[in-house]
């Protein structure tokens, strides 16, 4: 028996897993929830047949999505994570003793359930005391919300289909509003490979410099995205990602990582000619 | 032949079994079946194509039905409680016309609302009726224009007992409902008919908790947009009829209608008809809801006041359709075409209008939540980023026109082209009107006043879309030579 999941990178690419067998699969309101094992990956996630994260390599995404802004912004005490059901961007953050209060707003409670049963793995730290899980919509939750988190974080799904409202201009705005004078937002920021990930990553690009005064994108391999090369957004009000990073600070800490460290916080800010253009196109 | 029930859609299933016969067609259209247009069918798809197709024996013909066509409209006019419904392929403007033109011959007057949509005035010019304008009560906070008062029409009624028919808006395009029942009961009483633009109630006929519909409460005539909130095709629409001999209405349709109807709208109006009388019920229930959330959040924002039943005063707003979301924008210093443009340029949210003071959007069967937040959130942005003081600003007032001749004699009048500061006390010639809503701010007949130029203006710099004029840039107007 072979059995595979394939996802359609393009119309005329496909990145398929060999598969040990499914562990678990449900429908939500806003979306299909499947999780496998395999042999080269081992267990992961993927929603509505776009995968989220792998155990084998699901490091690489968050730490860089938390210990980048973290070496960065300088007091750090309330944190508000959009999306990350999985709890991946949660457990890099609890390593951090000076966070007070993390606020995880997901909109699919049965993700959140699915992932604390059979992901530990990034889910478990989920129930730690700081944290505090938010069944809503995340346009909605950072809507009402004024001067108060120090750093957002939005792990979000693709734009297209329940996360769509993470990519536009009012969510951005929002979340400046809801930042304090410091504060930083840190997001996905999809691929700039194949055109229409480029796409998407174009237009969140020109709307988050809308929204902050310094907006700049950082990268990362991920072997399991399409294509492999994924970015991220640092959108700030104060601090800059490269000038203001506290390089004998993240020493000093010495918490054990996989893949971040202070080089690559500066090199992951270097980026190819293909994409500065593609950014550039956007100022 | 088979009983029919509001689970057939005999249009639909015409067109089924015509495909499957595989007919070899040597006849209109020329695309035959989209073979003949690879890019049309591209863009369109191909099932849209194989059915775009001509009236024959097996498909009825619009012009005057005597099967398929026939059962769809009767289960129409079942579903809609009228005693015969028309369907109706070139808008509801000409659903609008057809009432009009069934009531009224040359000189004969009607009494209408001077809100109503162009479409009835249009009605006017061609058929030589005679206005008698109600004034529409005015909520001043909000700068628009409500339903008519009772007494009014009464007075109407009382001063003109020779006019034939009353027309009445339910709703106007944000929402509000004048007395129906008792304006037909008095306008009955005199021997006059109703008609009514419902243009913006197709909803009315299956909805609880909604504004009472125009057959319910006996009228004669109903224009239905069932491309608006029923869901059918663009362009298609409904004439619901009460009492008035079929025959002539079908007569008076002929008049204007296309002798091609389309198959494509005829279609949506069938299966919409069948979807509403299934689960209309359920639909507006949920589109109720949403757009009473979607109002409780904007209310939250704080400078923007979303408005709804609590306008109801028992008589120039006897009801408030809730399905609407009028929102009024003149406390945060903008208008609500600058919000419309905004929403539009800045975060990629098409909203139905802005006018000087209030904006609409329109919440429909195929909105979802998370696309409200978006539009909340929006419009909480736009607050934040954009929010000016609010001095200078125009409220939106209802401008009393001052009919000197009738719209058919003044439109068809030897006329000049004047530029539009020139214009003051001269007779217009032709229509100015923001569009949407489509409301005339000038109708042929009425004179320029100072207030007209002055709201005009104001409109202008606005950004409002300005349109019925000769001179595409509304810089002159046409007036009638003196």
């Amino acid at each position: 028996m072979e059995l595979w999941f394939t996802e359609k990178h393009t119309e005329n690419v496909n990145f398929s897993i060999k598969v040990d067998r499914q562990v678990y699969s449900g429908q939500s309101e806003f979306q299909r929830i499947d999780i496998f094992d395999s042999l080269e990956f081992g267990r992961f996630l993927t929603l509505d047949g776009y995968m989220m994260l792998t155990e084998k390599d699901e490091f690489i995404y968050h730490e860089m999505i938390v210990h980048v802004p973290m070496s960065v912004l300088p007091n750090v005490k309330k944190v508000l994570v959009i999306g990350g059901g999985d709890g991946g961007a949660v457990r890099e953050l609890v390593r951090y003793p000076e966070i007070e209060q993390i606020d995880l707003v997901e909109i699919d409670q049965q993700v959140i359930e699915a992932c604390k049963k059979y992901l530990r793995q990034t889910a478990g730290k989920l129930d730690d005391p700081r944290v505090t899980i938010h069944y809503a919509d995340g346009l909605k939750f950072v809507r009402s919300k004024k001067d108060e988190y120090d750093l957002i974080i939005v792990d979000s799904t693709d734009p297209f289909g329940p996360g769509e409202g993470l990519f536009t201009k009012e969510f951005y705005g929002n979340c400046y509003k809801a930042l304090t004078d410091t504060g930083a937002m840190v997001n996905q920021h999809e691929s700039p490979f194949y055109p229409v990930d480029a796409v998407a990553m174009q237009r969140a690009h020109k709307r988050i410099i809308d929204s902050f005064p310094i907006s700049r994108v950082y990268q990362a391999h991920i072997p399991t995205y399409p294509s492999g090369h994924w970015l991220f957004g640092f959108a700030s009000k104060k601090y800059h990602p490269v000038e203001d990073f506290n390089a004998a600070g993240w020493k000093v800490r010495g918490m054990k990582t996989k893949y971040y460290n202070d080089k690559i916080h500066v090199g992951a800010f270097a980026l190819p000619n293909y994409v500065k253009e593609l950014l550039e196109e956007m100022e | 032949m088979t009983t029919l029930s509001q689970e057939r859609a005999p249009v639909l299933e015409a067109l089924n079994r015509y495909k499957s016969m595989r007919v070899v067609p040597f006849d209109v259209p020329g695309h035959k079946r989209g073979k003949g247009n690879r890019e049309l069918t591209d863009f369109l798809g191909e099932k849209c194509l194989t059915v775009d197709v001509n009236s024959m024996k097996p498909l009825d013909n619009l012009c005057h039905p005597v099967s398929v066509i026939k059962d769809a409209e009767a289960l129409a006019a079942e579903a809609f409680g009228a005693k015969h419904a028309f369907f109706m392929v070139n808008g509801t403007t000409s659903a609008v016309q057809s009432m009009v033109m069934c009531a009224c011959k040359r000189g004969e007057k009607i009494i209408m609302p001077r809100n109503v949509h162009r479409s009835a005035i249009n009605a006017l010019i061609l058929s030589g009726a005679v206005p008698v304008y109600v004034n529409p009560g005015v909520n001043h906070e909000l700068g628009i224009s409500l339903g008519m008062a009772l007494a009014d029409v009464e007075q109407a009624i009382l001063e003109n007992p020779d006019a034939k028919a009353v027309l009445v808006n339910n709703p106007t395009y944000y929402g509000v409902c004048s007395n129906l029942k008792a304006i037909t009961e008095l306008a009955h009483k005199h021997k006059m008919l109703v008609l009514v633009d419902e243009a913006h109630g197709t909803h009315f006929y299956f909805g609880d908790g909604l504004p009472a519909s125009a057959m319910s409460v006996g009228a004669d005539m109903a224009a239905v947009s069932m491309h608006k909130s029923g869901g059918s095709l663009t362009q298609s629409s409904l004439l619901l009829v009460n009492g008035l001999d079929e025959g002539y209405v079908r007569q008076i349709i002929n008049l204007t209608q296309t002798t091609s109807g389309s198959y494509l709208l005829i279609s949506s109006l069938d299966i919409s008809r069948r979807n509403l009388a299934l689960r209309g019920r359920a639909i507006f229930e949920k589109v109720a809801q949403m757009a009473e959330y979607a109002r409780t959040e904007i209310n939250q924002i704080g400078g923007y006041y979303a408005y709804s039943r609590e306008l109801i005063n028992g008589d120039s707003v006897y009801d408030f359709d809730r399905t609407k979301l009028s929102v009024l924008t003149l406390d945060i210093g903008l208008a609500g075409i600058e919000v419309y443009d905004l929403l539009r340029d800045e975060y990629d949210i098409q909203i139905e209008f802005g006018d000087i003071g209030n904006i609409l959007a329109y919440i429909s069967i195929g909105d979802r939540i998370l696309d409200l937040e978006r539009l909340v959130s929006a419009l909480s942005e736009i607050k934040r980023r954009y929010a000016k003081d609010r001095a200078g600003m125009l409220s939106q007032e209802y401008i009393r026109p001052q009919v000197v001749l009738g719209p058919q004699e003044a439109f068809y009048a030897e006329s000049e082209s004047t530029p539009l500061q020139e214009s003051l006390g001269r007779i217009c010639g032709e229509f100015v009107m923001c569009y949407p809503p489509g409301i005339p701010i000038l109708a042929p007949g009425e004179k320029v006043t100072d207030r007209v130029l002055e709201y005009i203006q104001y409109a202008k710099e606005k950004g409002c879309f300005l349109t019925g004029t000769q001179d595409s840039l509304v810089n002159r107007i046409q007036t009638v030579k003196e």
